[in-house]
């Protein structure tokens, strides 16, 4: 067992037993190789499952959506951003939360392993810097640094934002020189390239909206996509309604989204749901100086208006 | 190989504001072709999609009655985008209709029993189509007693308002029209609601016996224990569902409880059948 | 119509002669097959220059879609008032010209048996998918290195089941066996001119070796003998549907790769002067899929809608088919939900519940560590 799947485990079983908390939100070790599960646990028997790796890539925010019970939560730094989100748009109080932070070093991607191999992975086994991957004939390690996400890799804020008690030290915050750098290969492109590539980009689209479901955001009570009256997008697999689909909750996003990559974790088809995202994300940096869920004190720059707000897009 | 999903094509022949608060409407619809109208042969308790292109379909209750001919009618609330879109429309118009579906009552079970029905607000469609059906001269010797409480909020709320006053003049059936308020002083029926008036002038259950209860959730529920003390059992109560459903023929999966499926192997159970579902309506 | 054993016919395809003979066989059947796409194999339509991956392990959607496409015109109608014919929806023209589904894994072709139970009934028959049906011949498989997410063995099917096929392949390095399973397999080896016929008895002994084999090679397994007895009320109000739920995200994922999977939506829309029916895939995970227009909702919560997944195809479906679980093991859900909702477990803990007596109250069982 890891340093910090221990301190979690320990951390958990003292607030469920001082009953600090009703719940601890956390994740634990899932049935096949590089998954996890979000876990609710109740007790302090459960809490000892609790586990933390290179795996836990879904964000737990998405999970207090509506709860009213005392929570204690495991969060790395992406998903206290997106807890502070959660608290700035009033969907849970800060004072219902115990949060235990977690220092990220990172995830990594699974697909990006998998297409290392030709054979399916049956096993996977996680050292500090690196992992072992079994196959069935062949066994290899590999360095954790090369398999990072691409949300991961370009992350500035792997220490969480907030928290009450740490379950491992700080990590240093990498400086990144251009944290856009994937934005901005695709502005480079021409229109039809940009549309090919978006075109291209959405044709697995199963609209199943597991992007959507894991997105700590998307909380609407009822999304725009299930609306009936209006009905706003048609259901079916045309081209246009997919689109609109994943523009507009991109829009939605704009100025809250963290980066967390919870919505490429989910896909089926491995659609990089983020490249919408980023391209607002970006934005919003560039026009704003801002970056979701850095404290809770400061709202997002799309949900307040400042007579100094840039307008030169306005023609 | 018959398609399921092509409606027949009928046209608007008639329009009736139902209710005061003009929330609900009457269609009477006429098949454009002679053939469908001979095809579209149901039973009391069934239901159809009305089916409007372009726009969708909704699960309705067939309110005329079988022995009614040359037509078919529907009373509908308007609630979603379907029914409102068929709340503007006139006269004349046309649209399509699939069905009949559903198992409806169960008339083989019910034949030389006594029957009593219990309804309250919208829900009075079938019942009605089954009491025209029952009082028709050549079925009405095929049923003992025939006892109906059917309340709705207020005297402008009931449906079939001119019927259920003719009925109420026969002695081949006891009407028992109650309404849960009224400042009108010349309303000389019941006051009160559904399961007080079941209480009070139902009859007690013999072996003999049939309850029909459609209603509300909120009327069901109370309307349940009300026969219960008057010593119905639930293979003697007979209920009639709505879930959400989309083809009606038992395939797009939505409607289930449990194994059943309500626009297929319902919409009618007993109460004993449905004990023995996880209840989800 | 299957054919009797004693009338077992092999055939023998060489590799060198396998794409010719595909190449043979489009003259007359539309070929659907599993094709590399991106990170993942795909089943779809093969345009002349594509042949099937027989290499493929496993596709992210199952092939239903060839029966059951994702979205689908079934009823079509003029919108134009002027017109005679105007709001008078009529079904559209449906392609019904012979296909064949090539490479398709066992379990999956015994997934649309499943299929068909809900489509082919004594009262209505599903006129688009039961025509797409009688047009399709299934060329199966065999799977000689099962996944080990692959549990079909003990889901009523596996790696070399026959359930459903027309011909089972069997690839043997350089060659492929080809059994014969249906009049329709026999006339699509005949068009792709596949005719080398083997001594029967000594071929399937061959494919019976490598059939042991390759079962013994499924690592996965459920259990499921005891859910038939046990009452759905019991299985309904056990422990631990709570705990499996949480994760739950109610996206459509499991229902959208399940081969199994058959729940529709039926959507209409008006395109310029033409009113279009269309039925679309639909999942019983979002709380859309139930909601009354009055805003009542039998499943409104996350519970009970997970609930309903597991309980539909492992409790509801034998009881009213008596065909078994409808599930037939290929993996798909379980390597594809994004939370990792594990329906072996699910099966498992279903299977082995017994619900509290009242003498030992207060012990909690089944709950999920």
């Amino acid at each position: 067992m890891n340093t910090i799947t221990k301190n979690i485990q320990e951390l958990a079983v003292s607030l469920l037993r001082d009953k600090t908390v009703d719940i601890v939100i956390g994740f634990k070790s899932g049935t096949v190789p590089m998954s996890s599960v979000p876990f609710v646990a109740k007790t302090t028997e459960q809490a000892r499952t609790f586990i933390w790796d290179t795996h836990c890539r879904l964000n737990l925010a998405n999970y207090l959506t509506g709860r009213k019970e005392k929570i204690g939560i495991i969060a790395k730094g992406c998903d206290s951003r997106n807890i502070a989100n959660h608290i700035i748009e009033n969907k849970i109080s800060r004072e219902q939360l115990h949060i235990i932070g977690v220092p990220c070093s990172g995830m990594v991607d699974k697909v990006k392993i998998a297409s290392e191999f030709t054979e399916e992975i049956i096993e996977y086994t996680e050292q500090p810097d690196s992992f072992v991957v079994k196959t069935a004939s062949q066994t290899k390690t590999l360095l954790k640094k090369d398999y990072l996400r691409a949300n991961c890799s370009t992350c500035m804020h792997p220490n969480p934002v907030i928290y009450d008690q740490l379950a491992a030290d700080r990590v240093t915050e990498p400086l990144i020189e251009n944290q856009f750098a994937d934005v901005n290969r695709i502005e480079a492109l021409s229109r039809d390239e940009k549309w090919q590539h978006f075109d291209d980009l959405l044709q697995d689209c199963i609209r199943c909206y597991a992007c959507r479901n894991a997105c700590p955001l998307c909380y609407c009570p009822t999304c725009f996509v299930d609306e009936s009256d209006p009905q706003w997008v048609g259901k079916g697999t045309d081209t246009t309604d997919i689109r609109t689909f994943h523009f507009l909750r991109a829009y939605h996003c704009a100025g809250r989204c963290t980066d967390c990559g919870a919505c490429v974790e989910a896909c089926p088809m491995d659609i990089n749901v983020r490249d919408f995202t980023r391209k607002l994300n970006k934005d919003v940096f560039d026009m704003y100086g801002w970056e979701a869920g850095l404290d809770i004190k400061n709202r997002p720059p799309l949900d307040t208006f400042n007579p100094d707000d840039p307008d030169e897009f306005i023609k | 190989m018959k398609n399921p999903y092509t409606p027949y094509p009928v046209k608007i022949d008639e329009i009736d504001i139902a209710t005061e608060d003009k929330s609900l409407k009457t269609f009477k619809f006429v098949f454009l072709n002679k053939a469908d109208e001979d095809n579209f042969s149901y039973k009391a308790g069934q239901f159809a999609e009305l089916s409007i292109p372009g726009v969708g379909e909704i699960p309705i209750g067939i309110a005329s009655s079988p022995i009614e001919k040359g037509f078919v009618k529907f009373t509908v609330f308007k609630t979603g985008v379907v029914t409102s879109h068929l709340h503007k429309m006139k006269t004349g118009d046309v649209m399509g209709i699939r069905g009949p579906l559903g198992n409806g009552f169960p008339w083989d079970r019910l034949e030389g029993k006594n029957i009593v029905i219990i309804g309250g607000g919208f829900a009075f469609t079938t019942l009605r189509s089954s009491i025209v059906y029952m009082l028709d001269p050549a079925n009405r010797n095929r049923f003992k007693n025939i006892d109906v409480v059917y309340g709705a909020r207020s005297p402008g709320m009931l449906l079939y308002r001119d019927e259920l006053f003719e009925w109420e003049k026969r002695d081949d059936i006891h009407m028992n029209i109650t309404v849960d308020g009224t400042d009108d002083p010349d309303w000389k029926y019941n006051t009160g609601f559904v399961p007080a008036v079941v209480e009070a002038k139902i009859p007690e259950a013999d072996a003999d016996t049939f309850a029909i209860v459609c209603g509300p959730p909120i009327m069901i529920k109370f309307t349940q224990p009300a026969l219960k003390s008057l010593g119905y059992q639930d293979s003697q109560i007979i209920m009639s569902l709505e879930n959400r459903m989309k083809c009606g023929i038992g395939m797009c999966g939505r409607c289930n409880i449990g194994r059943e499926l309500v626009c297929k192997d319902g919409p009618v159970f007993t109460l004993e059948e449905l004990n023995l579902t996880p209840g989800e309506f | 119509m299957a054919i009797e054993d004693t009338n077992m016919e092999i055939i023998k395809i060489k590799k060198s002669d396998w794409a010719g003979g595909i190449d043979k066989s489009r003259k007359t059947y539309h070929l659907f097959g599993p094709v590399k796409h991106k990170n993942h194999h795909i089943f779809r339509q093969l345009e002349n220059n594509i042949y099937p991956d027989m290499e493929y392990m496993s596709s992210v959607l199952s092939p239903k879609s060839v029966l059951f496409p994702q979205s689908q015109k079934i009823l079509v109608t003029s919108a134009d008032a002027s017109g005679k014919a105007c709001h008078i929806f009529t079904p559209p023209e449906q392609d019904h010209t012979p296909r064949a589904v090539i490479g398709i894994r066992p379990c999956d072709a015994k997934a649309v048996q499943l299929v068909k139970l809900n489509f082919d009934t004594k009262e209505y028959q599903d006129p688009y998918w039961c025509s797409a049906f009688e047009a399709t011949t299934f060329v199966g498989l065999a799977v000689n290195t099962p996944s080990v997410l692959d549990f079909s063995t003990s889901a009523g099917s596996g790696p070399f089941a026959q359930e459903g096929l027309d011909v089972l392949l069997v690839d043997c390095k350089d060659h492929y066996l080809a059994k014969i399973l249906s009049q329709k397999g026999k006339e699509f080896l005949n068009t792709a001119g596949f005719n080398e016929k083997e001594d029967p008895k000594a071929a399937d002994q061959v494919i019976q070796q490598m059939k042991i084999s390759a079962e013994k090679a499924i690592c996965s397994v459920i259990q499921t003998q005891h859910l038939k007895k046990k009452t759905v009320l019991e299985l309904y109000e056990a422990p631990f549907w709570e705990d499996i739920a949480f994760s739950c995200i109610s996206c459509g994922t499991c229902a959208y790769v399940c081969p199994t999977c058959w729940c529709f939506d039926i959507q209409d829309e008006t395109q310029g002067k033409t009113a279009v029916r269309f039925r679309n895939w639909d999942t019983c995970m979002p709380a859309l899929f139930t909601r009354h227009s009055s805003g009542h909702n039998p499943r409104g919560e996350k519970i009970q809608r997970v609930r309903q997944r597991f309980m539909h195809k492992l409790k509801y479906f034998d009881d009213k088919y008596d065909q078994g679980i409808m599930c037939i093991g290929c993996g798909r859900c379980v390597e594809k939900c994004p939370v990792n909702i594990d329906i072996r477990d699910i099966c498992n803990l279903m299977n082995a519940y017994k619900p509290e007596k009242e003498s030992d109250a207060g012990e909690i069982k089944g709950e999920i560590k």
